[in-house]
């Protein structure tokens, strides 16, 4: 946020804040985000439509310059509805980095984006229930993940995915992400939990750095994420290993789901109750000393810059300070560079695509720069635009279209690199890039776990 | 530990690409940060270096010929005249064929939107069918609903300026259905791809278009559109619409977002990814730390990652964070600063003496800036280098107004390319 003057949103329910620190500024009576300043700051340069993926392909779609500073002015009269364009917004969230005068577009949207669901979408509408149950994503997961086989197999069916689309807007032309038969959490317990990590993260620092083996700094709380419990834990168990290689002793604490999806689909409660899990989980541990590791750089965006946009649960504020991108974290703390070019990569040329959420973070050209120093592994970067799903966004039937001509541009950028394997941090672009054009997708992660963990 | 490298330049405009190159070309690894998308986006893509003195005498024939008289501590004077060569040619050698002008040291007259005139000293191969000392005649050619080109107004100015040819405007729809308020990118990706689709009958958009100019045509050598003209393959369009038009077909250059300076800016970028410079955008520096032992020596800077703060340690630095519009000079009530290093910026304690009453008269604003010595080091009040690791370059720097001077470009690229070759030569 840019320069806000209120240290409190006038927005948040008042037994959120803590006692000592609440000192109310009034601007707006209803409780809404004062946002004006945002609003003022813009100066219609139009740079940020530009930078739309979805106004891209999408001529009748205003952009963001008017689903941010100019409906947040048209709302403050009384008898202005939101304009239902707001659901065309795809939460990729580049506007912000576009814009040159620190306009909190994303925010914006995200606040237009819940003002519309809540008051102008109908709640027994087939719409409002398919985004309901696509933003919680994780709650479907967890019924799914226990019976990983059964649900691979009906959520693959054609004939179920053709009653998908017809009754609930879920698009056929996408097949279902598969369930682990064993979730990254069940995986960490069978292995131990923390004390075994603290026991591996030992035995590495004391190869690495001879006596010190005690450390008090090298703690870290990771934040898998829904997807990489469930679908994907490999991914997990790669940063697992890589930060114990450089002997980190690593916790997993409860948590639910970041919530991106949930701002992507305007239901700011839900988020806000996850969102609540969290920060007082991964509080408690920076207040120990350990920062927060994510994998996923949605998550990581979430945690940084949407929490303290929309939320001032006790402890948001360190949280979104101490969190960190996995690959961004060891370049900050360990000399990554050095490992790897001493290391040996296996033979691979990947095709790298930059997720929007990564490069909002500032992290869209690391992996590219990281493993220019590895031997044997080239990583080509497919150019800056966006994969087009948007998380659950490509998923309804009525954007895939949408979704697939937004892709178009990096289908074709990977068709046309050496590789033929991708690479991502965001699952959902590995989705979409698996669905355009069939190749395998890593994570970074799985990388580094290669060629710097020894078997 | 810190991210480490031999040069950090902070800043993603002309003057920070331009000093990465350069300090990448001594052989020093080379970093560049930069808080938001670049902003040569944002620029027109002109590359002047000297239109008018710092008292309005011009337009100026021959910028570098002027060099001499500039006012101590004025950018150029501070690098000399070398330095300005040095920068264009360094540009020169980056753009290549994309743009035009390096036959001669006479600034060439290129109209604008407003069918002004500006002096610049380089200019984009699209725009030079449409100089002003060209005595041809010229139809402007707008499209409806694309507010930023007037083209009959933009003529009207031409010739009441004295242009010496005859400039007629006419607007047409664009032969594609588009929705109210269309984006300049939306007319660039539509000739860029040149089909239609359903949206149009015609097939060919660039072909549909020339037709549609062709009835306005009577007897002109050459048309001007505004600078939509294509992102991607912007000659092919152009050539295109020549073929069609069977005349020489122009860019006129627009304000931001703009196309010409989304062209370069790739230019650019691809340039520095070439010369092997590490590049990093979206989060701003905020600080700096040195050793505790010598406060002249900075050790890193900080950058800010959403209250997480990361320290970038480097031997030498570039700072080319831009001006007032840049943010790289801060103001409020209580004064003017340059946020990163407080570095010391001259401008008169009440704030009502820091402008004139006349809007386009002489301001003191205009002109605020950090003061460097001869090697670019930013001194403080007394004169003193305020760090002996620490160079700057383009519109941080003080006691030039870019905008009446018409020497924006021509400062940064001369600035940057200095500052980035001593900091690579220091490592």
């Amino acid at each position: 946020m840019s320069d806000a003057d209120s240290p409190h949103d006038p927005g948040v329910p008042d037994d959120e804040i803590p006692d000592d620190e609440f000192e109310p500024v009034d601007v707006f009576p209803e409780s809404e985000l004062d946002l004006r300043s945002g609003a003022d700051d813009c100066y219609k340069c139009s740079t940020c439509d530009t930078n739309c993926p979805v106004a891209e392909v999408d001529d009748e779609f205003p952009g963001p310059k008017f689903q941010g500073p100019e409906q947040w002015r048209l709302k403050r009269k009384d008898d202005a509805d939101i304009d239902p364009s707001i659901m065309d917004c795809s939460n990729c969230m580049r506007c912000d980095d576009a814009c040159p005068s620190d306009v909190p577009l994303s925010q914006m949207h995200n606040e237009a984006r819940a003002e519309y669901v809540d008051g102008q979408m109908s709640k027994l509408s087939v719409e409002y229930w398919r985004n309901r149950v696509l933003a919680n994503y994780r709650k479907g997961a967890w019924l799914g993940s226990k019976f990983p086989r059964l649900t691979n197999a009906l959520a693959n069916n054609g004939p179920l995915r053709k009653l998908g689309e017809k009754l609930f807007g879920l698009t056929a032309e996408r097949e279902f992400p598969a369930f682990a038969t064993q979730t990254f959490r069940e995986w960490w317990a069978e292995r131990g939990g923390a004390a075994t990590s603290k026991e591996r993260a030992r035995e590495a620092r004391a190869k690495r750095g001879g006596a010190q083996v005690q450390s008090e700094d090298k703690r870290v709380a990771y934040f898998h994420g829904c997807y990489a419990n469930y679908n994907t834990p490999e991914v997990a168990k790669a940063m697992v290993r890589t930060f114990e290689h450089f002997g980190y002793e690593i916790v997993v604490p409860e948590q639910g789901c970041s919530g991106t999806p949930m701002f992507a689909n305007g239901m700011l409660d839900d988020a806000r109750r996850d969102a609540e899990t969290n920060i007082s989980s991964f509080a408690d541990l920076i207040d120990q000393g350990y920062d927060v590791i994510c994998s996923c750089t949605s998550c990581s965006m979430a945690l940084r810059q949407e929490y303290p946009e929309l939320f001032t649960f006790e402890g948001t504020d360190d949280v979104a300070a101490h969190t960190y991108e996995a690959l961004e974290y060891l370049r900050i703390h360990e000399d990554l560079r050095g490992a790897l070019d001493e290391a040996e990569g296996e033979d691979e040329e990947l095709a790298y695509h930059a997720p929007c959420h990564a490069r909002n973070q500032g992290l869209d050209r690391q992996a590219v720069e990281l493993f220019r120093d590895l031997d044997g592994v080239a990583v080509e970067d497919v150019g800056d635009s966006c994969s087009g799903i948007s998380g659950t966004y490509g998923w309804k039937a009525e954007k895939y279209e949408k979704s697939m001509a937004i892709g178009e541009e990096m289908f074709e950028e990977m068709g046309e690199a050496d590789g033929q394997t991708g690479m991502t941090e965001c699952p959902t672009c590995a989705m979409q890039m698996e669905h355009g054009t069939g190749y395998e997708i890593r994570h970074p992660l799985e990388l580094l776990e290669d060629a710097l963990v020894a078997e | 530990m810190a991210i480490e490298q031999d040069v950090l330049v902070i800043g993603g405009g002309l003057a920070g690409v331009t000093a990465a190159v350069s300090a990448a070309r001594t052989g020093a690894d080379v970093r560049l940060v930069s808080y938001k998308q670049p902003t040569l986006r944002h620029a027109s893509g002109l590359i002047d270096v000297l239109g008018y003195t710092p008292d309005g005498e011009g337009p100026l024939v021959d910028p570098v010929a002027a060099l001499d008289d500039l006012p101590e501590g004025h950018p150029y004077e501070r690098v000399g005249e070398d330095a300005v060569r040095a920068g264009l040619a360094l540009f020169d050698d980056l753009a290549g064929d994309t743009y035009e002008g390096n036959h001669t040291e006479r600034n060439a007259l290129v109209p604008t939107q407003g069918g002004r005139v500006k002096p610049t000293a380089r200019y984009p191969a699209s725009t030079a069918a449409g100089l002003a000392s060209d005595e041809r005649d010229a139809l402007l050619v707008g499209f409806e609903r694309l507010v930023g080109f007037d083209a009959p107004l933009s003529a009207a100015q031409l010739n009441a300026a004295g242009a010496p040819f005859e400039a007629r405007g006419a607007t047409v729809e664009f032969p594609v259905e588009l929705s109210a308020d269309p984006k300049v990118t939306r007319f660039a990706h539509l000739l860029d791809r040149d089909e239609a689709g359903e949206e149009s009958q015609d097939g060919s958009v660039r072909r549909a278009l020339a037709e549609r100019v062709t009835t306005h045509l009577d007897g002109e050598a050459r048309v001007g559109f505004p600078a939509v003209l294509g992102d991607d393959h912007p000659e092919d369009v152009r050539a295109a619409l020549e073929t069609h038009l069977g005349v020489d077909v122009f860019e006129v250059p627009m304000g931001p977002p703009s196309l010409p300076g989304f062209r370069l800016e790739d230019r650019l970028y691809d340039a520095l990814d070439a010369a092997g410079v590490r590049i990093e955008t979206g989060n701003p520096v905020v600080g700096y730390e040195t050793d505790g032992r010598d406060d002249d020596l900075i050790e890193a800077v900080t950058v800010d990652r959403n209250g997480a703060t990361v320290p970038y340690a480097a031997e030498q630095f570039v700072l080319a964070t831009g001006g007032l519009v840049g943010k790289g000079i801060d103001s409020d009530r209580e004064g003017v600063a340059e946020p990163i290093f407080d570095c010391h910026v001259t401008h008169p304690p009440d704030r009502y003496d820091w402008f004139e009453d006349d809007a386009f008269g002489d301001h003191r604003f205009a002109r605020f800036g950090v003061a460097p010595d001869r090697e670019l080091r930013p001194r403080d009040a007394r004169g003193t280098v305020e760090f002996d690791n620490l160079r700057a370059a383009g519109a941080v720097l003080g006691n030039y107004d870019f905008a009446a001077e018409k020497s924006g470009s021509g400062v940064s690229l001369a600035t940057g390319h200095e500052a980035g070759r001593l900091a690579g030569d220091d490592t």
